[in-house]
């Protein structure tokens, strides 16, 4: 091989011509590659500001951007008895109205800046995160602070986003998917437990907020020791500290009670709930159970186990349902992972005809796997997740995304740098192990979204177990009435 | 998409930085265009390549070829059995995925940098041998995963359809756009095997091709290795050029769809400059001034104040022949589409008398600027920057374009904006959707609705 003289860099680009004898080319087998580079990530930096208040930094000074996310150790499961949803539209109103200043002025302010601030009630925490250009930082920092330590919560903007949660919740009735997955978790842990209930609340819950309700909820919870700051991007730590000072330095401490969930019950036979959607042209099945907590002892050989049955491409699951059946455009599988239960589920969508031959293959995989798994498949499983594990640590918003898992489940300072060996270090017995432990078909719920008149017969003569049929309106109530 | 993704786009972010994406650009002697990037922030490395062909070059009849190889493209080649691409590249600790718009078939392989050459070798055998390994079986295999993606994505999904009745209507039949990209249902029936292996050879040739591989690489190594795995891959015949009949739309077509939905939504297109053509920044902009966030002129008024709509977006779909403006808002119960579209008109018309304000403008163009430090962060991907760099090269002609591309932004005035949606947003020159719940055809919008 031959590259011209630099010189014709000029032209912008270099010929070249090729003295390879095309022999020369070993196709036969794969080429064999080195082994892999280890991923070195910053250290984490971890101080204090006056009030007790404790923020992570991870420096990154490629690119000139900041992800700042600060974490309220409150969330969905602390919504108060017939107040659903009031976590969620607490932190939603963040941003409507602070300081004085109006819902539109706060907006105008940050898209100026060519920032980004969004909030976020999630189960267990909430956040507010702000994406910026690190010569924009001060401007939106200030901005923030105003959202996080002094919102008005006025009336009218909460009338108005009562009105969006509402129709949002129509909207639901149209889409299979979200009445799948709104179904599966309501069957699963119950109206009762905070596990089972969508975020937003309900149509009764959502209707009776006051602001009053909004402003109990975060003075209740918005405390600089209920809080931490994450942060990730082209910053130093000294800097970093002196302007979070300035803004957050006076946030009052509290006393919070911490809230304790209830445990929930498993799943003891196997039930199919059939939710009729006429004229469907595919079938949305969701089938599983209660899984572990995030801080179970089998987390590893769990991860490992689930890229089997259906967390990749090549997993079981897909592989069987699409690329040998052609049944669907996916399937795949997931644990969902959280301080208290967590939940195993297997998913996808089918062409209506082939429902009950779907359901077929998805137990026939989900028995498989409490198999001995071959070694081949085992070592793809293992190298794709510990290998591809540095992906995650391209931009600031999933690093930050990284460390707030680390904080939230105080994994050990080591956990990013060890993830790679302790995956590969994943023994074929405890995969074995997990999945007979967490993956128990007899113990599973089947939720089927889809054309009931051209699916039930097929699926009663499954046998599978009780087949109870349901409406869309089991599941989401009655579209709600919304006053103008 | 070869495979069901979230894909998040992030709109957001800014700065006033030069924007460098640094490369080196080679010609294989088989015209293999290759571009190479340096990025050694985590030991990946993105390998990526456009086969310069989408569903605009099919023939109608027999539509859906484009995106049924983009899924064909993973089922196996000469040297590397069926299964075996995924496969190999999971164990090397390896993601992959590839997607087809009307322009232009993508591929990548996100890959630790010790498995480059694992990648080359499985993407250039596809390149040189696909052939070989393909048969009418996996064909048929494939046809049904893209009819079920048609099922998943279009008609099992609410408003499913809007997107091929509005690009049927907007432009005459027979122009490369006016049918969908996934095909249609009949077409993807009736492709022979023929057919099938007639568009590959016509078009997923090296000489139609580009090739990125961004990220933890040394140069002068990835260059011989893409040397060893692509230099002996012959060349094809020049690619046919695209000649599509013009696209001019003289009309404004009023076209109702009933779905199995809650609420109405209206959707209104027209025909707008090409990608990087004078006047796609301008369209870029005035999405922004109309949708992008709660001050935009749009949102404010039908979301915001009178809580008519639920949502509201509008935006340019830049494309290689011309591009489509799109403004689409769902009713909120107890609305028609006919009091949406008139606000609508209000603020198009508004727009055509005075020209934004200066600060409007420059909200939107911070808000773009920013947005090209987020495409600079992540090598792999669907947008980062081993896409971005294939994406200047085949639209502009030109890899390192991120600060020209910047500048078009940087260099418009208020009174551009006004003349571009006088020039383009056109009353007598689009396409009207309305998307109405079944039995409901008293929500859509009738023609010549704003006079009444």
């Amino acid at each position: 091989m031959k590259i011209f003289d630099k010189l014709l860099l000029l032209i912008s680009f270099i010929l070249i011509s090729s003295t390879i004898n095309a022999q020369e080319v070993d196709r036969t087998k794969p080429p064999a590659l080195p082994p892999p580079k280890s991923l070195k990530l910053p250290q984490l930096e971890r101080f204090e500001l006056s009030n007790g208040l404790k923020v992570i930094l991870m420096e990154k000074h490629n690119v000139p951007l900041i992800q700042l996310n600060v974490i309220i150790k409150a969330g969905t499961i602390d919504d108060p008895q017939q107040k659903d949803g009031l976590a969620n539209i607490t932190l939603d109103m963040l941003d409507e109205g602070n300081a004085g200043k109006t819902s539109l002025q706060i907006a105008d302010a940050i898209d100026f800046l060519g920032a980004k601030i969004t909030t976020r009630a999630n189960q267990h925490f909430s956040g507010i995160y702000l994406h910026t250009p690190v010569s924009k930082f001060d401007e939106a920092l200030k901005i923030m602070g105003d959202i996080i330590l002094k919102p008005d919560f006025p009336e009218s903007e909460l009338k108005r986003k009562k009105k969006e949660y509402l129709t949002t919740i129509s909207q639901w009735h149209d889409q299979p998917t979200a009445i799948a997955s709104i179904a599966f978790n309501k069957l699963l842990f119950g109206d009762n437990h905070p596990y089972g209930k969508p975020s937003i609340g309900n149509e009764n819950s959502i209707k009776n907020f006051s602001t009053d309700d909004l402003k109990k909820f975060y003075s209740k919870y918005f405390k600089a020791n209920n809080a931490f700051i994450i942060a990730v991007g082209d910053i130093k730590k000294n800097e970093l500290k002196n302007k979070l000072e300035k803004i957050f330095g006076n946030w009052k401490k509290g006393e919070i009670k911490e809230i304790k969930i209830s445990e929930p019950k498993q799943v003891e036979n196997r039930i199919v709930y059939l939710i009729d959607k006429p004229n469907s042209a595919q079938s949305v099945i969701y089938i599983g159970r209660v899984g572990p907590k995030r801080l179970t002892e089998d987390y590893n050989s769990i991860i490992v186990m689930n890229t089997i049955l259906g967390g990749s491409f090549t997993s079981r699951l897909n592989n069987n349902l699409r690329e040998e059946h052609g049944y669907t455009y996916g399937a795949g599988s997931r644990f969902i992972f959280r301080p208290a239960a967590g939940s195993f589920l297997a998913y996808s969508s089918v062409q209506t005809e082939v429902t009950d031959k779907a359901l077929i293959e998805f137990f026939k995989e989900l028995n498989g796997i409490r198999e001995p798994i071959p070694d081949e498949e085992l070592n793809r499983a293992k190298n794709l997740v510990a290998l591809s594990y540095p992906q995650n640590f391209q931009s600031v918003e999933e690093i930050a995304l990284q460390i707030e898992e680390l904080i939230e489940y105080n994994l050990p300072e080591n956990f990013f740098n060890d993830y790679v060996k302790n995956m590969l270090s994943v023994k074929s017995d405890e995969v074995n192990t997990a999945a007979k432990k967490y993956i128990v078909p007899n113990e599973m719920i089947v939720v089927v979204v889809g054309d009931k008149s051209k699916i039930e017969n097929g699926i009663k003569e499954l046998n599978l177990g009780e087949l109870k049929n349901l409406s869309v309106e089991d599941i989401l109530g009655k579209v709600p009435v919304i006053e103008n | 998409m070869k495979k069901t993704a979230l894909l998040i786009f992030f709109f957001s972010i800014m700065v006033s930085a030069q924007i460098k994406i640094p490369y080196e650009r080679y010609v294989l002697p088989n015209g293999l265009n290759v571009i190479l990037h340096e990025d050694h922030t985590t030991p990946t490395v993105s390998v990526n390549t456009w086969y310069h062909v989408g569903s605009g070059y099919e023939k109608p009849g027999r539509t859906g070829f484009a995106h049924l190889f983009e899924h064909l493209m993973f089922e196996g080649s000469k040297h590397v059995p069926e299964g075996d691409f995924d496969r190999l590249l999971e164990a090397a600790g390896g993601e992959n995925n590839g997607s087809t718009t009307e322009d232009r078939t993508n591929y990548f392989e996100d890959v630790p940098s010790n498995a480059l050459e694992l990648a080359l070798y499985l993407d250039s055998d596809r390149m040189g041998f696909l052939l070989d390994a393909m048969t009418p079986e996996k064909v048929d295999g494939q046809r049904e995963v893209v009819k079920n993606e048609r099922r998943q994505s279009y008609e099992n999904r609410p408003y499913g359809l809007a997107w091929e009745t509005i690009y049927k209507n907007l432009y005459p039949a027979g122009h490369p756009y006016s049918w969908p990209v996934i095909g249609s249902m009949e077409d993807l029936n009736s492709a022979s095997y023929e057919d099938v292996v007639e568009f590959y050879k016509t078009y997923y040739v090296p000489n139609n091709a580009s090739l990125v591989i961004a990220g933890d690489i040394n140069p002068e190594e990835t260059i011989k290795l893409v040397e060893k795995w692509y230099g002996n891959i012959p060349a094809g015949k020049p690619v046919p050029p695209q000649n599509p009949a013009a696209a001019n739309l003289y009309e404004e077509k009023i076209v109702v769809l009933e779905d199995r939905v809650q609420l109405p939504r209206i959707y209104i297109t027209w025909i707008t400059p090409p990608k990087f053509a004078p006047g796609d920044a301008e369209m870029d902009i005035l999405a922004n001034i109309l949708s992008g966030g709660k001050n935009s002129r749009l949102y404010q008024r039908l979301v915001y104040e009178l809580q008519i709509a639920q949502d509201v977006s509008a935006f340019q779909n830049s494309n290689k022949l011309s591009s489509q403006f799109f403004i689409i808002a769902t009713a909120r119960a107890g609305h028609n589409l006919t009091e949406i579209k008139n606000v609508i008109q209000e603020e198009i018309n508004k727009l055509k008398k005075e020209p934004p304000k200066e600060r409007e403008l420059q909200r939107a163009v911070n808000q773009i600027e920013a947005s090209f430090l987020d495409n600079i962060e992540k090598v792999g991907g669907f947008n980062g920057k081993a896409d971005l760099l294939n994406s200047y090269f085949y639209y502009a002609k030109n890899p390192d374009y991120a600060n020209e591309d910047l500048a078009r932004y940087k260099a418009i005035s208020p009174d551009d904006i006004r003349s571009a949606v006088q020039t383009y947003l056109l009353d007598n020159a689009r396409v009207i959707l309305s998307i109405v719940p079944k039995g409901k055809t008293d929500l859509a919008v009738k023609p010549n609705a704003e006079e009444k």
